[in-house]
């Protein structure tokens, strides 16, 4: 599934990405396929969200979020 | 170009404290210049260091836009990898400080490694030493130093605590990192090999970023025949950069995995830390909106209310210089270019400032602490509807009380089309300039009576705040749909943890915003003050000398001599070169209703809104009796039309004239901010032509609409 479906406490693994571009950005930030994550915040409008990544807590829009493929915990 | 100073770049990610070392480092000794064509500002201090010897050295420190690798996402992270990357750039570094968050070494390492391999001297700061005890996390600093080659300082910035190891260690000189992180060249030999000879550097790593970047690079200082080498290199061997980029950051972060497994033990579980209790609250569907707006409140409070005293002292400070200078020079030419050119420009700079420090004021807290990050992720939804982003509000509503400091603050949005979005419409705003123009106007137009118990008078006035929120609003939208980004953004951010502000790096920030307005739209400002001056104060040929001759003859020697002095400067004004601009765009100005009296005042009140009255003071020749507005007012409603003998100020031409000055960029000190925030003189042209058309056609339609 897609990070950006995971609910608030959520716990994943990264697995892959759905689009190139937006992927190496997120590599970048520490999103490496086979890092563990977990859905810290969600903000009052449902947009964007907080995930913790490698130690630290990471927003991004869902848009960005639906470019990250997990598995669910 | 070159000293013999030391040159050292600070380099680190966002949020790592980066600026914290940096100013510890310089303290005062700070000063900001462009990077030209860029919207960050080029940060260089200085100090002097003494080494073991007792010798001193002058060291040059730059501090550098965080970025989170070398591969930049935008014009302004760049600059960072150009001046790394390019050893033929005249601000390459002899060293660089990497700073690093010690509470989030995973990623900081990630940048980290690649300097590295970049064959620059390097030294490693671990900084937040006091909050890496907190969440348990214990290094072996000397391990780490060994593993990747460089030396490793751990410090607490913000307390000072690791200073006096970091200076012994720049004293020293740091030598090349010992050995490559990352063994690069075996990812495509030729390409990195060929580039290497190419631009003539040592590290392998330079060449396969150079080969990654290469529509960065092609701009680099070298020769046009290398360029096409490199270029030929890589169409040869099919190099795939967005592959190459992929692999590279997998493997690094696997090595950095591998290297943090030796080095790095955090002892005590991750427990829920007070951060996220606090996010609780301050993300909180209800309480977290009402603490914005509370914040929000208190920020409009400080610069709308509170600095108005500094700025009447300000203004009476200037009263009284220019009282002073009237006295003691002779009356002439340059009396009248100090008190009313020169010193009415360094006043509406100086002005600016009490309003300017305590946004900043408030602004560097809310940034120092890690709530802007938090007031971004629960605005950005609703903010990004418009085009904007949640960091937007403040400027907006700054931009109530005054649109000069409030688009200096949107430094904070890194966005760059929802950055230039929120420049662009926050002048849109109604700001405290406009309210004596509509004081006087609704005065003039809308009776002073109460329906069902509302005051009309104040019903217009909140309508003309609300009408100026709806044109920012709506314009935000309109451009979110007409600009197209020149790269792709991203809103990815930290939400750093939150800490308590430091004092000295918020005084040292206010101090820079201050210094970066005075100098740099200050500049702009005072030359259009001259310029205005010029136009009021001279007339061609000998117009100025027949006034006067006119009022010496006998006829007037009855009346009172203050009345005379006053039908001079009236008329004096009226047949000055802005009188004549005032006839010459009277066409253009009369189908919204205006006649060249108004005309003249559009034309001096392009200074500042809030001159307005002041012209129309001197054009019907009100004098300063202390109740300056209240004749005025009387003045203006007598004024009869010539061409139909009923009153010029007609509800019709009193709300084009408010419409008017609602919407057009009839501020010059927002058009030099503005210039100076967008690094160019495109983005102001297009502003003001686009506040002036909608100006225009909004007091055509008011005043078409409305005329009797």
């Amino acid at each position: 599934m897609l990070l950006s479906e995971l609910r608030r406490g959520d716990k994943a693994t990264i697995d892959s990405f759905t689009d190139y571009e937006a992927s190496l950005k997120l590599l970048e930030m520490g999103c490496i396929p086979g890092e563990k994550i977990e859905v810290v915040r969600i903000a009052p409008l449902g947009d964007p969200i907080a995930i913790l990544v490698a130690g630290y807590l990471l927003s991004m829009r869902r848009d960005e979020a639906a470019a990250i493929v997990v598995n669910k915990i | 170009m070159r000293d013999k100073h030391l040159h050292i770049a600070l380099v680190g990610n966002p949020n790592s404290g980066k600026s914290t070392v940096f100013n510890a480092l310089t303290g005062l000794n700070q000063k900001v210049a462009n990077f030209p064509g860029v919207t960050v500002d080029k940060k260089i201090g200085t100090a002097t260091l003494t080494d073991e010897r007792g010798e001193k050295r002058n060291v040059e420190f730059i501090d550098l836009p965080g970025i989170y690798s070398l591969y930049p996402k935008s014009i302004d992270e760049e600059i960072p990898f150009r001046i790394l990357c390019d050893p033929n750039n005249e601000l390459h570094p002899d060293a660089v400080i990497i700073v690093a968050d010690g509470t989030n070494l995973k990623r900081n390492f990630f940048l980290c490694s690649q300097v590295i391999d970049l064959k620059i001297p390097v030294i490693l700061v671990i900084n937040m030493s006091d909050m890496m005890r907190d969440k348990g996390i214990d290094v072996d600093f000397e391990l780490v130093s060994q593993k990747l080659g460089v030396p490793v300082i751990p410090m607490n910035a913000r307390k000072g605590v690791g200073l006096a190891e970091l200076k012994k260690a720049l004293t020293a000189t740091p030598g090349i990192p010992r050995h490559d992180f990352l063994d690069i060249r075996s990812y495509a030999p030729e390409v990195v090999d060929g580039v290497r000879t190419a631009i003539n550097t040592t590290s392998n790593y330079d060449a396969f970023l150079a080969a990654n970047n290469l529509p960065i690079i092609t701009d680099f200082e070298m020769q046009k025949s290398k360029k096409e080498r490199i270029i030929e290199l890589c169409h040869k061997y099919q190099f795939d950069s967005r592959q190459m980029q992929a692999r590279e950051t997998l493997e690094r972060y696997k090595k950095i995995s591998a290297l943090m497994g030796e080095t790095v033990k955090q002892t005590n579980a991750l427990r829920k830390s007070y951060t996220n209790a606090i996010d609780n609250i301050l993300t909180h569907r209800i309480f977290g909106y009402l603490i914005f707006l509370a914040i929000l409140f208190i920020i409009f409070q400080f610069i709308f209310a509170f600095a108005s005293y500094p700025m009447n002292l300000i203004d009476s400070g200037f009263a009284w210089l220019n009282g002073k200078v009237k006295e003691t020079l002779p009356p002439g030419l340059v009396n009248d270019l100090l008190v009313n050119g020169i010193f009415a420009g360094l006043n509406g700079i100086v002005v600016f400032i009490p309003q300017i420090a305590l946004l900043f004021f408030f602004i560097a807290i809310l940034e120092d602490t890690g709530y802007m990050a938090r007031a971004s992720f629960i605005m950005d939804k609703l903010m990004r509807r418009f085009g904007l982003n949640g960091k937007s509000v403040i400027p907006l509503m700054s931009g109530v009380a005054c649109a000069v400091p409030a688009i200096m603050s949107t430094r904070t949005i890194q966005n760059w089309k929802e950055r230039l979005i929120t420049i662009f419409v926050t002048p849109l705003m109604s700001c405290s300039a406009r309210l004596p123009v509509y004081t006087l106007l609704i005065a003039l137009i809308i009776p002073n009576r109460y329906i069902y118990g509302i005051n009309m008078q104040g019903l217009v006035l909140m309508f003309m705040y609300l009408i100026g929120f709806v044109a920012a609003i709506g314009s935000a939208w309109v451009l979110k749909k007409i600009i197209k980004a020149k790269e792709r953004s991203y809103f990815m951010m930290e939400l750093p943890l939150y800490r308590v502000p430091r004092w000295s790096t918020i005084g040292l920030h206010i101090i820079e915003k201050v210094k970066v307005f005075l100098f740099d739209a200050g500049k702009v400002i005072i030359s259009i003050s001259i310029i205005l001056w010029v136009l009021s104060s001279f007339a061609p040929g000998n117009r100025f000398q027949v006034i006067e001759e006119k009022y010496k003859q006998p006829a007037y020697s009855a009346v009172p001599r203050e009345s005379i002095e006053r039908k001079i400067q009236t008329e004096k004004l009226e047949s000055s070169y802005a009188g004549m601009m005032g006839r010459v765009i009277e066409p253009v100005i009369k189908p919204i209703g205006f006649d060249w009296k108004i005309g003249i005042a559009l034309i001096t009140s392009f200074a500042a809104r809030e001159v307005f009255v002041g012209t129309m003071s001197t054009i019907y020749s009100v004098g300063d009796e202390g109740k300056t507005q209240l004749t005025l007012k009387e003045k203006m409603q007598g004024e009869k039309n010539p061409e139909t003998g009923l009153p010029r100020y007609t509800l019709a031409v009193g709300l084009s004239l408010m419409l008017f000055y609602a919407f057009a960029m009839q501020c010059m000190s927002t058009i030099a901010v503005v210039f100076r925030e967008t690094k160019g003189i495109r983005w102001p042209i297009i502003q003001f032509l686009y506040m002036f058309a909608l100006a225009y056609v909004s007091s055509l339609a008011a005043y078409q609409l409305l005329k009797p």
